[in-house]
């Protein structure tokens, strides 16, 4: 996948977990909790949809790195850069 | 023992939600069961396949935002939105009522089998690993969830748990409200009965191996308690809350009140785990009727259970019979004929659905009574058409469960 695939993959999934959210102006350096209403399950919702549908594994420690879409999708380039 | 109640004590119904198959407002259900319009449709459900139910169609996002529904459960959105339409047909100052003052009592048959169903079969995609069940699995299935959600949806900072009463649980909730309210551990009891059931194979799966799944080809004809040829339940979901409060309190704000609760009951079968002890039932009738300081000639209106099973509907007829004779004048109705079965709702929404006759004096049928089974005749039935009853005062509304959970409560016209 490329950078701009990657943000669309992560995009479609904010987009089914937060569906009352406009994310036509979702700012890649402000964090998603700044932007969105977000809570902790949210963020559990991110990480379970990537594991589904990407199988992508994120260790707990590492949860941070989904702060905010810049910083999620450069967490993500290493890990996705094979899915096609 | 007989307590003479003050104001503080008395307690009263001053506002209804709900939605059911065939209505999304008392208004609307109240017209259905007079135009003989049932809300039983076909239905399909995963591994049963096609089968027959009551199915709700109320507006899901007009109290919850997406998210909510997404991350919640069928059962808490139906108690959601039957709360909101209490409290707004109550005409309490909302805004202004002390949230920690508000209790929210939930009857649910059962709860957790359809988020449970779902997540397996999602995981079912992933060779049953369990590193892809979801982390809304618990919030979604603990017992309270129904109640929980409400409290969260509006607020309410009072306690908030269901009561588990199999299909008497609608009952058991206003009950809840009236106890809670005389102990005055709240001022304003939300309180009824709901249910997501349909959603649940298992339910299906299981009354139908019971021989209690009830089938016909027209779904509107399934239902038919009493009938010679019932053959079973009809499954629905559904839900009913009401706004409970003090008649000193309901009184001083010059609130529309639908009837004061004025007996009820619960007892145990202690038979069996699914037959029911029409002996006991009648005891806590009788219960009731004793509460309630009245003899069974001034129950106008008997909101009976049966939900057209061969046994079920005999039973709460020799309970029925034990108590009326037929030589006064009280009249008996049926709602699951419209309806179906909606479990944890249903003694909320049969009661409700017969608030009506209290103003005009019209008691709705039951329905699809083709052919009176002889075991089920009772003094007083509603068959097929309304009935214009005159002044009607008092209504008894009876609701049992599997594992002989029996409930009755009584409602006086104020």
């Amino acid at each position: 996948m490329t950078t701009a695939e990657i943000r669309k993959a992560v995009l479609d999934i904010l987009a089914d977990i937060a569906p009352d959210e406009d994310l036509s102006d979702l700012k890649d350096d402000v964090t998603f909790r700044d932007q969105l209403e977000l809570d902790s399950m949210d963020f559990l919702d991110i990480v379970m949809e990537l594991r589904k549908r990407y199988r992508i594994q994120i260790p707990e420690e590492e949860y941070t790195e989904l702060a905010s879409m810049g910083s999620t999708v450069k967490y993500l380039e290493p890990l996705m850069k094979d899915v096609e | 023992m007989i307590v003479r109640r003050t104001d503080q004590q008395r307690i009263v119904i001053t506002g209804v939600g709900l939605t059911a198959p065939n209505g999304n407002s008392l208004a609307e259900f109240r017209q259905s069961l007079l135009d003989g319009r049932s809300g039983v449709i076909e239905y399909e459900t995963r591994y049963f396949g096609k089968t027959v139910a009551g199915v709700c169609n109320f507006d899901e996002l007009r109290y919850q935002k997406r998210k909510e529904v997404r991350r919640g459960t069928r059962a808490g959105g139906i108690g959601i939105f039957c709360s909101h339409e209490a409290i707004a047909d109550s005409g309490l100052d909302w805004q202004n009522v002390d949230k920690a003052n508000v209790g929210i009592y939930v009857g649910v048959t059962e709860h957790g089998n359809v988020e449970t169903e779902n997540e397996i079969f999602q995981i079912s995609g992933y060779n049953y690993d369990t590193q892809f069940w979801s982390h809304h699995h618990n919030p979604r299935t603990v017992a309270n969830n129904p109640a929980g959600e409400i409290s969260l949806n509006l607020k309410i900072t009072g306690p908030h748990y269901t009561l588990g009463a199999a299909c008497a649980a609608g009952n058991a909730g206003l009950i809840q409200g009236v106890q809670m309210l005389r102990l005055g551990e709240c001022d304003v009891a939300l309180c009824g009965g709901v249910s997501e059931s349909i959603h649940s194979f298992g339910i299906f799966a299981s009354f139908n191996s019971q021989g209690a799944l009830a089938k016909h080809d027209d779904p509107t004809k399934a239902s038919r308690p009493f009938d010679a040829q019932r053959n079973g339940i009809v499954v629905a979901e559904g839900g009913c809350m009401m706004v409970l409060e003090r008649l000193s309190d309901a009184m001083g704000r010059d609130a529309n009140i639908y009837g004061e609760i004025i007996g009820y009951a619960m007892n145990s079968d202690a038979t069996d785990f699914v037959n029911p002890d029409p002996d006991r039932q009648a005891e806590c009738i009788r219960l009731a009727l004793k509460r309630a300081e009245l003899d069974p000639d001034d129950i106008d209106i008997v909101s009976t259970h049966a939900t057209g099973t061969t046994t079920g509907d005999t039973q709460e007829c020799k309970a029925l019979r034990q108590i009326w004779d037929g030589a006064g004048h009280t009249a008996m109705n049926n709602t699951k004929s419209f309806i179906g079965h909606a479990m944890g709702a249903a003694g909320a929404l049969e009661l409700a659905g017969n608030f009506g006759a209290l103003r005009d004096g019209v008691c709705h049928p039951t329905i699809n009574l083709d052919n009176l089974d002889p075991e089920c005749e009772l003094p007083g039935l509603v068959i097929n058409q309304p009935k214009e009853l005159g002044n009607v005062n008092v209504i008894l509304n009876n609701s049992f469960g599997m594992l002989g959970i029996n409930s009755v409560v009584v409602v006086r016209r104020i």
